[in-house]
């Protein structure tokens, strides 16, 4: 028989994993920034409704290590129930937040008991107190445990809030008595709150408000200790706001004095509390003079701390160039220009070099591979960011381009130069694709971290990347795609390595691909390594195992993954599906009747060449670009970001300056056509269209998820009236950027990819701006359903306006081949250009394409997976055989 | 006549098997369960066994004592759906009081006419509908049924069961710990209106799968902790897993649990016709390793094992000293 197990009287909570506080937890961080009394953008965003953004808010918090949540939504103008409520039902769907258990903050218990009923966790009620007399306090507390919650009781009675130390325990000891003997609660679920207040306000009374809390806290200790104590530290330095650094400073400095005391959590913002040893000595001092009232006869440590925080406030402004590097030796000045990205002296500097070392590939091997490694570690450790390397980058190929001559000449005189030459890695976009910049950001990073990098760009078949591989002797292939039809020209490839006995391992990368899919369908068809690479980052870890000796485990780790991953899909919980004749019944119906169609101004089909990239540039949505540029965070937040924040900023400058360069000097042809025509559907899911050329029968595609009841089956169909009850109207568009390869090819000649990355990724945001402003000429004028719309650009993009866009190839209609019927209405590769591969990718590859919808109650969604009786169906009204309609819809068959 | 919590202290007690698998012997057909009473009933009622502690509670008693017979010292009320919310399947949501009435009442009937000691659990399950989980895809913040709905439904239930007077209250197979939280605050709820002595809780969770946790996302631990407040004669598992997956989740719950420790799983995995085939020997043998190790202070049975498997788990653990309850300290050492 095993020995008798004792259960220690702690607190234990739990969101979906426990958390338990043990007397060695030390401090539990409450995260705070959940609260719209505390977080002017979380009010923001809840006021806006938006939720889903404001779970971003929670997750930041529990990243920076907050191990509780405090949620408030005490707001005048917000309905504190609905809100509370809202917010944590959609927090429960979220694992990395919803792990950590949650405190529900609100001064209304109606708000406090909103909360408790959407938590299956043990929460923290955060407050309740004899404020209103003893029996609502009882009251109170009996619903709280009815839930299972522990309290936090703030010191508080009918005679108003504790202040002294002496009522503060009184208080607490009152409080506990009814809690354990009248309630039914254990010591341990009881937290104290005995009030933190501001000090330092420059009113003396108020000077000893810190020492009352600590001495408070040790004395609550004493008298109970299983209870624990609690306090929202901000209030204390409130009369610093505006100035974090001493705040922060403050903060530290009580916590540190409040923990000894035995304070077990406090509600602060976790990601911004510094280490109390790494403090300034001074301001340490003056903070400690402060809390702990000491040297403060006459307010005298209050003035100092005051004084203090002036000289704080003042510096930092002033941004002086350093040159003080420029006085080091050569190889310190190439590390330096390597590390920081300045081209500025390279050229003199790699010139001194060479003619300091004996050969000038030892310049290469020596110095310039020494600064590209401390590059590459400082990015392995989120040091440095992906701008910043590839700033790097540019400096090296400048210095490599300087040496280049010299090299050749060398190799003249003797052949035997360039053995050991680096590894190399071939990289391609697969055949049919025509995006590539998330490619030739891997092919920046790789070339970084000093491998030898053959791009073979767009749209290569796959004998060509495979006979070049074979030729080059890459050590590894890269394979890059970002629509859809490119993941079976990737298992095209897989297959053709084995069937060719290769041997190197397969790198797969890009947009639509993903572990699943590689472990899946790549992996089995090719035997000597298939890995997926989920981005750039992780570019290099992966190729430096690969060509080390840890490939093998490396390998075979993976292989045992992916089949794990491939056992998991086999076995997956396949998504319930309903009779595609059941969607077409339950599809979504609009009261056609009340529905009056506007009639598009623009009959037929309209061409606006070279439209104002200065309007365009008003459109631009930046939240994607610091995506490409994997700098996580949403803008604008991110240029304010404590990490990224710096280098962001630098970043949108540069992009800022290149996006008047373009506008001013017309590097950018920004074309586009739209065209409008009568419309019916079917009441299931063909849409016919009168053209001038007689009927064109567009074929949508319809939901077939199991949904709860009542819900709909969507399909783009619904959003058109039905023949039997009226007619309707249906436009679509399409709209390039003609002119970026000219400074793309420019910027990558002069070894600059930096302003090469920044100009596809610039093009990229264009034609999507273009996309956005020309909608909403088209809702205004053109076809002119919505003239009094007033919205502004962050609701644009929050697609805040009537009707919907909806591209060919995306979520609610992802056959590519949609795009050819409306490639032929608009006639758009004659009117602007843009061309289709065999993949249905469009070229320029900065080209959008799309339907407009009008109806109001038209809205965007995702298809989700179909079924095979869809499958047929579709296929059998489309005209295509199934084997066609099925390699097409490969993506979104179950 | 010695109370349960007197005998869980001797003696590792045996809670009877499945219920549904029984029923599935009988081979009813609709008319059997509309039986006189629900002839004309509008919707399909096969299927609705909770309905058979009216329609046909001559069955459901046979089946109690089979359990009996075998060896259990609990039995279960056949109530498992038989709140409004669940019934509304069946547009039975008025039914629900006087079903868990009758259910009581035939579950004592039956310990009384066996002539042994032992107790009634009135069993409360998990409900059609969750309080955590969205049924929508689209929507992650959508919800069915609201917490009030759900506590109103268990709160009817109690009542039906505490009336017709049953020893015990069981919330089972818990896989969304938000409705076992409204189950127990109905309960609690239930006793300080109605200021009668409360009856003891035992509460059994659910791990649905390899993850270890429940449906809902819990880890077993979360879980535990989330329910703690019920002051529970017995925690457990039960459901979904068969012995051999389980283990390692009772050894843990033997470790944190500061009450008794129940469990009672499937016989097996269900196989590939979604049948249980394990042999009563077999889990028998599953349920000795436990009680041997000291985690188990009551064990039985749930989907696909019948009075055989509870004859034969009775068997092997009869005379295995049950664990022992923690030693729950009241301060810091």
């Amino acid at each position: 028989m095993s020995e008798s197990i004792y259960i220690r009287p702690y607190l234990r909570l739990s969101g979906l994993e426990p958390l338990v506080v043990r007397p060695d937890t030390n401090f539990v961080n409450v995260g705070e920034r959940t609260n719209v009394t505390g977080s002017k953008k979380f009010a923001r965003l809840i006021k806006e409704n938006k939720y889903e953004e404001a779970l971003s808010v929670a997750r930041q918090q529990v990243e920076s290590g907050a191990q509780v949540l405090d949620v408030n939504m005490d707001d005048a103008l917000l309905d504190g129930v609905q809100a509370m409520t809202t917010f944590l039902n959609l927090l429960q769907s979220e694992p990395d937040i919803a792990k950590i258990p949650v405190m529900i903050d609100s001064s209304k218990f109606e708000i406090i008991e909103a909360g408790l009923k959407c938590v299956q966790g043990k929460c923290i009620v955060n407050s309740i107190s004899m404020k209103e007399g003893e029996q609502k306090f009882i009251q109170q507390a009996i619903i709280c445990e009815s839930y299972g919650a522990s309290v936090i009781v703030m010191a508080f009675d009918e005679k108003g809030q504790a202040d002294t130390k002496e009522r503060k325990v009184e208080i607490c000891h009152r409080a506990y008595n009814i809690l354990t003997k009248q309630v039914g609660y254990d010591p341990q679920d009881i937290i104290f709150d005995p009030n933190i207040f501001a000090v330092a306000t420059g009113l003396e009374e108020h000077n000893n408000y810190a020492v009352d809390f600590i001495e408070a806290t040790r004395e609550i200790k004493k008298l109970m200790p299983l209870t624990k104590v609690s306090g929202g530290v901000s209030n204390l330095s409130f009369s610093f706001r505006g100035n974090d650094h001493v705040r922060e400073a403050m903060h530290s400095v009580f916590l540190y004095h409040a923990i000894k005391a035995g304070m077990d959590m406090g509600i602060v913002n976790a990601g911004q509390l510094v280490v109390y040893d790494e403090i300034e000595l001074q301001l340490r001092e003056l903070c400690e003079d402060v809390i702990l009232n000491r040297n403060n006869d006459n307010n005298e440590a209050t003035e100092k701390l005051i004084v203090f925080a002036e000289t704080v406030k003042a510096k930092g402004k002033v941004e002086v160039k350093d040159e003080a590097w420029r006085n080091t030796s050569v190889e310190e000045r190439l590390k330096h220009a390597l590390v920081n990205g300045i081209t500025d002296y390279i050229d003199t500097d790699t010139e001194e070099a060479r003619i300091k070392y004996p050969k000038p590939l030892d310049v290469i091997e020596g110095p310039l591979m020494d600064g590209m490694n401390v590059v590459g570690d400082l990015f392995g450790s989120g040091k440095m960011f992906l701008p910043q390397v590839v700033k790097s980058a540019r400096v090296m190929k400048k210095s490599v381009a300087w040496l280049t001559p010299f090299i050749e000449e060398e190799k003249k005189n003797n052949p035997n130069v360039g053995k050991g030459a680096p590894p190399k890695v071939l990289l391609a976009t697969v055949k049919g694709d025509v995006h590539d910049i998330g490619k030739n950001i891997v092919g920046v990073v790789l070339g970084c971290n000093g491998y030898d990098i053959v791009d073979l760009g767009v749209m290569v078949p796959a004998d060509k990347i495979l006979d070049t591989a074979e030729k080059e002797k890459a050590d590894i292939v890269g394979l890059s795609g970002l629509i859809t039809p490119s993941l079976d020209e990737m298992v095209h490839v897989a297959h053709e390595m084995k069937r060719r006995n290769m041997k190197q391992p397969l790198l797969i990368g890009g947009a639509t691909t993903s572990r699943m899919h590689t472990a899946v369908k790549i992996a089995p068809q090719y035997n000597n390594g298939v890995l997926h690479i989920l981005d750039a980052s992780r570019s290099v870890t992966a190729v430096s195992s690969l060509l080390s000796k840890e490939k093998d485990v490396l390998l075979k780790k993976t292989k045992e993954e992916y089949e794990d991953l491939r056992n998991q899909f086999l076995n997956r919980n396949k998504k319930e599906l309903i009779p595609y004749s059941e969607a077409v019944i339950t599809k979504e119906y609009f009261d056609w009747k009340k529905y009056k169609p506007v009639t598009p101004a623009v009959d037929g089909v309209k061409v606006l060449k070279s439209f104002n990239l200065a309007t365009i540039s008003k459109y631009i949505d930046w939240g994607p670009f610091f995506i490409a540029w994997e700098m996580p965070g949403k803008y604008p937040e991110v240029l304010s970001d404590k990490i990224f924040g710096a280098e962001a900023t630098k970043l949108y400058n540069d992009a800022q300056k290149l996006v008047e360069k373009i506008i001013d000097e017309n590097w950018f042809t920004a074309d586009g056509v739209i065209g409008f025509w009568p419309a019916t559907s079917n009441n299931a899911d063909t849409i016919t269209l009168q053209t001038e050329n007689g009927e064109v029968k567009l074929d949508s595609l319809r939901q077939q998820l199991k949904k709860a009841v009542g819900q709909a089956s969507y399909s783009l169909s619904d959003f058109i009236c039905p023949a039997e009850l009226g007619s309707d109207f249906m436009g679509s568009f399409a709209v390039t950027i003609h002119g970026a390869k000219k400074h793309i090819d420019k910027f990558a000649a002069a070894h600059d990819d930096y302003n090469k990355i920044l100009v596809q990724i610039l093009a990229d945001r264009f034609v999507e701006a273009f996309a956005e402003c020309l909608h909403e000429k088209v809702r205004k004028e053109y076809w002119g359903y919505a003239k009094d719309e007033t919205l502004t650009n962050e609701q644009l993009i929050k697609e805040q306006y009537k009707g919907i866009r909806p591209a060919p190839g995306y979520p609610a209609c992802p056959d590519h081949t949609e795009k050819l019927k409306l490639f032929s209405l608009l006639n758009a590769t004659e009117n602007i250009g843009i061309e289709l591969t065999e993949s249905l990718a469009m070229n320029p590859p900065a080209s959008v394409c799309g339907w407009y919808i009008a109806h109001p109650q038209s809205h965007y969604f995702g298809l989700g997976k179909i079924g095979r009786d869809q499958l047929e169906d579709y296929a059998k009204r489309k005209g295509m055989s199934l084997i066609k309609a099925e390699k097409w819809l490969r993506p979104v068959l179950e | 006549m010695k109370t349960i919590q007197d005998c869980l202290k001797e003696r590792i007690l045996i809670i009877d098997g499945a219920m549904g698998t029984m029923i599935q012997l009988y081979k009813l057909a609709e008319a059997d369960y509309r039986g006189e009473r629900f002839k004309n009933w509008p919707s399909d009622l096969k299927g609705n066994n909770d309905l058979l502690c009216l329609t046909q509670p001559q069955i459901i008693k046979e089946i109690h004592k089979q359990y009996l017979d075998a060896g259990a010292d609990i039995i279960e009320t056949n109530t498992f759906n038989a709140q409004k919310i669940s019934m509304a399947d069946y547009h039975m949501e008025q039914l629900a009081y006087e079903i868990n009435l009758a259910a009581a009442r035939i579950a004592k009937e039956a310990v009384k006419e066996s002539g042994k000691t032992a107790w009634v659990a009135g069993a409360i399950g998990p409900m059609n509908k969750t309080l955590s989980l969205s049924p929508d895809v689209n929507n992650p913040g959508f919800r069915a049924v609201t917490f009030d709905e759900v506590v109103n439904a268990y709160y009817e239930q109690v009542r039906g069961l505490v009336d017709g007077g049953v020893d015990i209250l069981l919330i089972e197979t818990i896989f969304d710990t938000l409705n076992a939280k409204a189950a127990i605050f109905a309960i609690k709820k239930y006793f300080r209106e109605t200021k009668k002595e409360p009856l003891p809780i035992m509460i059994s969770g659910t791990i649905t799968d390899a993850s270890g946790r429940t449906l809902s996302g819990q880890t077993l631990e979360a879980f535990y902790t989330s329910v703690m407040h019920a002051k529970p004669l017995s925690i457990g598992l039960n459901c979904a897993l068969g012995a051999k997956e389980m283990r390692l989740h009772i050894e843990e719950l033997s470790q944190i649990a500061a009450c008794y420790v129940s469990a009672y799983p499937n016989a097996g995995l269900p196989n590939a016709m979604g049948e249980y085939d394990e042999k009563p020997e077999d889990t028998a043998h599953y349920l000795e390793d436990w009680a041997k190790e000291g985690w188990v202070n009551i064990v039985g049975g749930c989907c696909g094992t019948t009075p055989d498997h509870i004859r034969h788990i009775a068997e092997e653990v009869k005379g295995i000293a049950p664990r022992q309850l923690p030693i729950v300290e009241k301060e810091l050492v």
